[in-house]
């Protein structure tokens, strides 16, 4: 029973890892950049949310919407002000510039609030524990699980039944040759920006809700677990990150289940490690890689 | 715990450098005893310092109104800015310049560790009131001669709450799950498993966490299985209002312990007033601890300053009395002597419990106990060591 509860709880903690790695992977699929300062910019939107709902009043969903919107005009800034001007530049300058922008946010959201912690308030969404067999599963997680395969479905359908995805395929494919064939390659760019961003916005807040505690340096650990993930799965396949984020959830419980509670972080870095010597494509990759 | 800056409340109430105005006569002479103060009156930890000044305020209004051997107490304040370098500076000013017969201070250890050499080398008292590491007073087995603290070591409150688990409680497993970032929550809980294996109880899950974490159900599963009666969390509130929440969804309903780590209005927003029902945490003083000694304490303190005393008060309260019974005690102004006095304090009946100094002029002394019902604190019994 033991086993099992572990599973529940790998699945729940996997399922916030794969709701960031959806975003991370998406961005990278399109651009080829690992954006660092993804995880700060599902910091931003956690708070986001909590301002909407204690400042405002507002609910759930309307929340949820305006920390999305928030992030996705984030997004958008950050690839603009800083991204953008790189474009032609190495890839290390730009992975540089990155863990740049995730430290300027974390250190403004510092600078304008404070680094004391805010609790979300516990009202928004309905928490029932419910029991089977004495494995105990919070609705919370559930909804978690279900949001996130939601997204998936969603920006797969982005990505390869509409246009701007076409498009995104095209720029990913080759940026000069979509640019010849009159696609507009800053603004594609820019849209999948917004899509990753607000999709972090959204794990921000559901992130908020289930574990309560946010704090401007929440960003960190999760979003280099969420690169974890999505290296796992195959970098740039949206699948992948759903599979690897899950995955990474549950290996990682059943770590601290067996009492090595302080050598989860480890295992996990372990994980990317080992990924990257045998498996570089990831688990869903192919040899002539699918980009999304 | 109280070395941590908690709050960055720095509060406008910055009293000047010094308010020394009695006689010229030097810290014994003349019917006035001059004492020092060294506390953190403005800076990032000025809160601590200010409720201890209004504590010590309190204090000596009353002891002057009789007065000691005839004397009266005049207490010269100087302001460490929160500083150690300034810490450093007061105390040399306090004894080469007003000529105190004793120092009181700093809140931090880190302020009070800044002054112990000067007090050592001049030869001249120092109590702090609530600098919590064992270092202050004792260092690589050598004890400060000259140095004394009002408030107990960290590792004390982990013996209350084994104590209290076994002897109120009655439970004879616990698991324990520590902040292995930290030594403030390593220290309780070595102690809390020293006590609690001695007192005939059995550990039977033990488990770490570091800061900064936000998912413990894997871990929490493996203590739930475990089956233990009694979870004692020796941690910070921000991860304990996470690791409270997430026990009590997986149904781990055993009692759980802390110490004063937990103390912040965060820890009920984050835990949520359900799931803290039934925890306890151990704490220095409890205003709501009906103790007649404590409640008169309360009501004076109320008189003059229009609200409850907090730990800080009281602390600085009873520093004052500890210090002027030593006096008292020593019947003379003579630094040396008082110091002496202060070594030999035995059952002296403080705000904060019964104050007895061991060998290392560590008080052994009663820890109060709190339960938290419905997200308030409530007094729940007072432990004695």
């Amino acid at each position: 029973m033991e086993l099992i509860q572990q599973l529940v709880n790998g699945i729940s903690l996997g399922s916030i890892y794969a709701l960031i790695a959806l975003g991370y992977t998406m961005v990278y699929g399109i651009v080829r950049l690992i954006n660092f300062a993804h995880g700060d910019v599902f910091m931003v939107g956690s708070f986001v949310g909590f301002y909407a709902v204690t400042m405002l009043g507002v609910g759930f969903f309307p929340a949820l919407l305006l920390a999305m919107a928030a992030c996705a005009v984030l997004g958008m800034i950050i690839e603009r002000i800083a991204y953008k001007p790189l474009r032609n530049a190495t890839r290390i300058a730009v992975l540089i510039t990155a863990i740049g922008v995730s430290l300027l946010i974390e250190y403004v959201t510092i600078y304008l609030r404070g680094a004391q912690p805010e609790a979300y308030p516990s009202t928004l969404l309905p928490d029932r524990n419910l029991e089977l067999l004495g494995v105990v599963i919070s609705s919370q997680s559930l909804f978690i699980l279900g949001t996130s395969l939601v997204l998936m479905v969603l920006l797969q359908f982005i990505v390869h039944r509409t246009k701007i995805g076409k498009a995104m395929r095209a720029v990913s494919h080759d940026a000069e040759a979509a640019r010849l064939m009159g696609i507009n390659v800053d603004n594609t760019i820019s849209a999948t920006f917004a899509i990753g961003s607000a999709l972090a916005g959204a794990a921000g807040v559901i992130f908020g809700i289930y574990y309560t505690k946010i704090e401007p340096l929440m960003g960190i650990l999760p979003g280099l677990k969420a690169f974890v993930a999505a290296v796992l799965g195959g970098i740039g396949i949206i699948p992948g990150a759903m599979v690897g984020g899950l995955l990474l959830g549950v290996i990682e419980s059943l770590v601290s289940g067996l009492g090595y509670s302080l050598w989860r972080d480890g295992v996990a870095f372990i994980i990317l490690i080992l990924i990257l010597i045998f498996r570089p494509a990831g688990l869903f990759g192919k040899n002539v890689r699918e980009k999304v | 715990m109280l070395t941590a800056g908690l709050m960055a409340g720095c509060g406008g109430n910055q009293q000047g450098g010094s308010s020394s105005g009695g006689n010229g006569g030097g810290g014994g002479g003349g019917d006035v005893i001059k004492i020092g103060a060294n506390l953190e009156l403005s800076g990032g930890v000025a809160s601590y310092g200010q409720s201890i000044a209004e504590g010590l305020d309190l204090a000596l209004e009353e002891i002057n109104k009789e007065g000691i051997n005839g004397k009266k107490l005049e207490l010269v304040k100087v302001d460490n800015k929160s500083e150690a370098a300034e810490a450093t500076n007061g105390a040399i000013k306090l004894i080469s310049q007003d000529k105190v017969v004793a120092i009181i201070g700093s809140a931090t250890s880190t302020n009070t560790l800044a002054q112990v050499q000067v007090a050592q080398d001049n030869k001249v008292p120092l109590i702090t009131p609530t600098g919590t590491n064992p270092t202050i007073t004792n260092k690589d087995g050598k004890v400060n001669e000259f140095v004394f603290r009002t408030c107990f070591i960290d590792p004390f409150q982990g013996t209350v709450a084994a104590k209290f688990a076994l002897n109120d409680l009655k439970v004879k497993n616990a698991a324990v799950l520590i902040d292995s970032s930290s030594d403030y929550s390593k220290g309780l809980a070595a102690s809390f498993k020293e006590a609690f294996t001695q007192g005939g109880g059995k550990i039977v899950a033990e488990e770490a966490y570091v800061a900064k974490d936000t998912d413990f159900r894997a871990t929490l599963t493996r203590i739930k299985s475990a089956n233990p009666e009694f979870l004692f969390l020796p941690g910070y509130y921000e991860e304990v209002g996470l690791i409270v929440k997430q026990a009590r969804e997986l149904g781990l309903n055993v009692p759980i312990m802390g110490g004063d780590g937990w103390d912040s209005p965060k820890l009920v927003e984050i835990a949520g007033k359900d799931a803290l029902n039934n925890t306890y945490i151990t704490n220095h003083y409890s205003s709501g601890d009906p103790d007649p000694k404590i409640q008169e304490f309360v009501k004076a303190f109320k008189a003059k300053y229009n609200k409850a005393p907090d730990a800080f008060n009281a602390l600085g309260y009873d520093t004052a009395y500890f210090l002027a019974d030593a006096i008292k005690r020593a019947g003379s102004a003579d630094p040396v002597k008082i110091k002496d006095a202060l070594a030999q304090t035995k059952d002296l009946q403080l705000v904060s419990g019964t104050l007895t100094l061991n060998e290392n002029h560590d008080p052994v002394k009663s820890a109060a106990i709190l339960e938290y019902k419905d997200g308030q604190q409530q007094f729940k019994t007072k432990v004695n060591p």
